[in-house]
């Protein structure tokens, strides 16, 4: 068996978010980077647990993006994963990024490609069918559990207010997310192993992108908190009845 | 040219969120000077005619049994015919589970550039740009997309509903469609009940509220406010609440006309998934709690004593 698990760099969760260059460039400075949480905490770890499973199950890891990211590739390798691929250029659109896993998952014949819900900093959450729709495969998206026997896989996926059992063949792609595994903290023989582990680099293929980001904004601040005293509850909820018109 | 919304249903009704998408939906064809349609998928038990007091003119129904189940291939399949049949140069859908499932393959089938979180309407004066959140709510994009056809997924509550007069003609399509790779074996959803996603008033609770015995004082604020409740990470990791109920940057993201957080400290990843929510009501001890930064109205108190005067005077308020 073999698992594909896509992994994207992005800004830590606490990391100001400011813009450069007129609006339109991401200020990366004095920005940690991180690997996408739900890329790291569920799908790269339940790839593992399924190779601890069974021993023989070959786990690949793919990145889309510059030299810069390969010290987040190490840190998913100490993890877990055999070898890491890294397609060698400036991550486009979520349909270029597609693309180029596309292009790799094709010649690889995965048996199961994961990835995050979505990414933390561009909130796109579509690289997942993407990938399953240049592949024809089908694609369960925000999966909270994740079991897999022989080549059927039974899926749980989220819904609004409420979840879906599915079961389906192998290949499959599935967008991970909490419930599907814990996060693990790599562990002194992992990090070490990472350092030996292949990180082959190849060229990208020739994609155009849809999609382009003009200019980035950042939301009006709040006008300030109103407070209310304690013995003013009711004041509170005639506020909120009378002045924000909420309830 | 037309522009069409897919219409979402939830239990065999139609969401909350469709009717907002096809309200988006129908000013966009306003602005391109075309007409907005509809397709619904699935055995329904609303009138799809009644779309028409959203603004649109027709809506396909595609109401096959075998439909009825959920596959983002095979949807995506339906859409795509029609799209096709309606000349759509620009598709909708709510950026909900299912939305945010079929959109990218709709975008891939038909080479269709996507925006995923649309906070606003496009701006068609040069070219087509969309809005959108990024960074967990924190920034927007501004978004051109260079294609002809183009698909948004729009951010719940971004919008709003607009209702007016207004019958749809409705037209069945019956097409022809792979057989759905992924087998249904179980749906669970809460029955009767808002789903958070959906809901217009949202009230939370954070370890403040020191153990799941004393939920009661948020189900009891939320019965009487008519709202779905949340929760923080924590609480839901430690097992008080159930894990559908946790909000923020690796939960839910939700935007509720009213979030009422109740001894939740307000951390940063807390925050983006409440950041959208129309208007913030704080209940907590520590007046530096980060959270009051975020709020519009909040009361520094001891949520065990606060909590239930709230209720009280929603009670009498209301009733
Ligand atoms: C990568 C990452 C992702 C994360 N994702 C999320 C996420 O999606 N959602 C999320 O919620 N968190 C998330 N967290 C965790 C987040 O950082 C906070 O730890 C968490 O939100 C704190 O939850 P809390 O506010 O309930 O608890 P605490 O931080 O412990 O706050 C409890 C609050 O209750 C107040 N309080 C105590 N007693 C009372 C009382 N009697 N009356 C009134 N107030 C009282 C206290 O003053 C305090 O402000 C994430 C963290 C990381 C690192």
């Amino acid at each position: 068996m073999k698992i594909l698990v896509c992994i994207s760099k992005t800004p830590d969760t606490t990391a100001k978010i400011a813009f450069t260059d007129n609006n339109t460039k991401f200020s990366e400075e004095g920005v940690q980077h991180i690997i996408n949480p739900y890329d790291e905490w569920y799908a790269l770890v339940r790839a593992v647990e399924l190779k601890e499973k069974d021993a023989s199950t070959i786990i690949h890891l793919i990145n889309v993006g510059d030299p810069s990211n390969d010290a987040i590739i190490r840190k998913a390798l100490a993890i877990g994963g055999d070898e890491a691929i890294r397609v060698n250029t400036t991550a486009g659109d979520d349909y270029y990024v597609a693309s180029q896993i596309a292009e790799i998952a094709k010649e690889g014949q995965y048996d199961l490609i994961l990835t995050g819900k979505e990414t933390i900093d561009y909130n796109g959450a579509s690289v997942g069918g993407m990938i399953a729709e240049f592949l024809q495969m089908p694609f369960i998206s925000f999966a909270t559990k994740f079991d897999l026997e022989g080549t059927t896989a039974t899926v749980t996926r989220e819904i609004e207010g409420g979840a879906e059992v599915n079961e389906v063949s192998l290949p499959v792609v599935v967008s991970c997310q909490q419930g599907v595994a814990e996060q693990r903290i790599p562990n002194m023989r992992g990090i070490m192993g990472a350092r030996t582990k292949p990180l082959k680099v190849v060229e990208p293929k020739d994609v155009a992108t849809l999609t382009e980001i003009q200019s980035f904004d950042l939301p009006a601040p709040k006008q300030g908190v109103k407070l209310f005293a304690p013995e003013q509850a009711e004041d509170l909820v005639k506020a909120l009845r009378d002045e924000a018109k909420v309830i | 040219m037309s522009v069409l919304v897919f219409i979402d249903q939830h239990d065999g009704h139609i969401k909350k969120s469709s009717f907002e998408a096809a309200s988006y939906a129908f000013k966009i064809a306003q602005q391109l000077g075309t007409q907005a349609e509809g397709i619904l998928i699935g055995k329904t038990n609303d009138d799809p005619a009644s779309l028409g007091k959203y603004g649109l003119k027709k809506v396909y129904v595609a109401s096959d049994d075998k439909y009825s189940q959920f596959d983002d291939g095979v949807y995506t399949g339906i859409i795509a015919e029609a799209v096709a049949q309606s000349g759509a140069n620009v598709i909708v859908f709510s950026n909900n589970f299912n939305g945010k499932a079929i959109a990218p393959r709709l975008s891939v089938r038909l080479k269709a550039g996507l925006v995923t979180g649309a906070v606003a309407l496009p701006d068609t004066s040069n070219g087509f740009v969309v809005k959108k959140s990024v960074f967990s709510g924190k920034a927007f994009a501004n978004v051109s997309v260079k294609t002809d056809t183009r698909v948004i997924t729009l951010n719940g509550n971004a919008y709003g509903v607009n209702e007016t007069e207004g019958s749809a003609e409705v037209v069945s399509i019956s097409p022809s469609i792979a057989e759905s790779k992924v087998r249904v074996k179980e749906v669970n959803v809460l029955k009767g009940e808002v789903p958070l996603s959906e809901a217009e008033i949202v009230v939370s609770g954070g370890r403040g509220l020191k153990g799941p015995e004393n939920w009661n004082l948020v189900t009891d604020l939320a019965a009487a406010l008519g709202a779905a409740t949340a929760c923080s990470r924590p609480v839901s990791d430690s097992g008080w609440r159930p894990h559908h109920e946790h909000v923020g940057q690796t939960g839910l993201a939700i935007a509720p006309n009213l979030y009422i957080a109740i001894g939740i400290s307000g951390a940063i990843q807390h925050l983006a998934g409440v950041n959208r929510s129309k208007v913030i009501v704080v209940i907590n001890k520590d007046p530096e709690a980060p959270f009051f930064k975020a709020a519009d109205y909040g009361i520094v108190g001891d949520a065990f004593e606060v909590v239930p005067k709230i209720t009280e005077a929603v009670k009498k308020l209301k009733g």
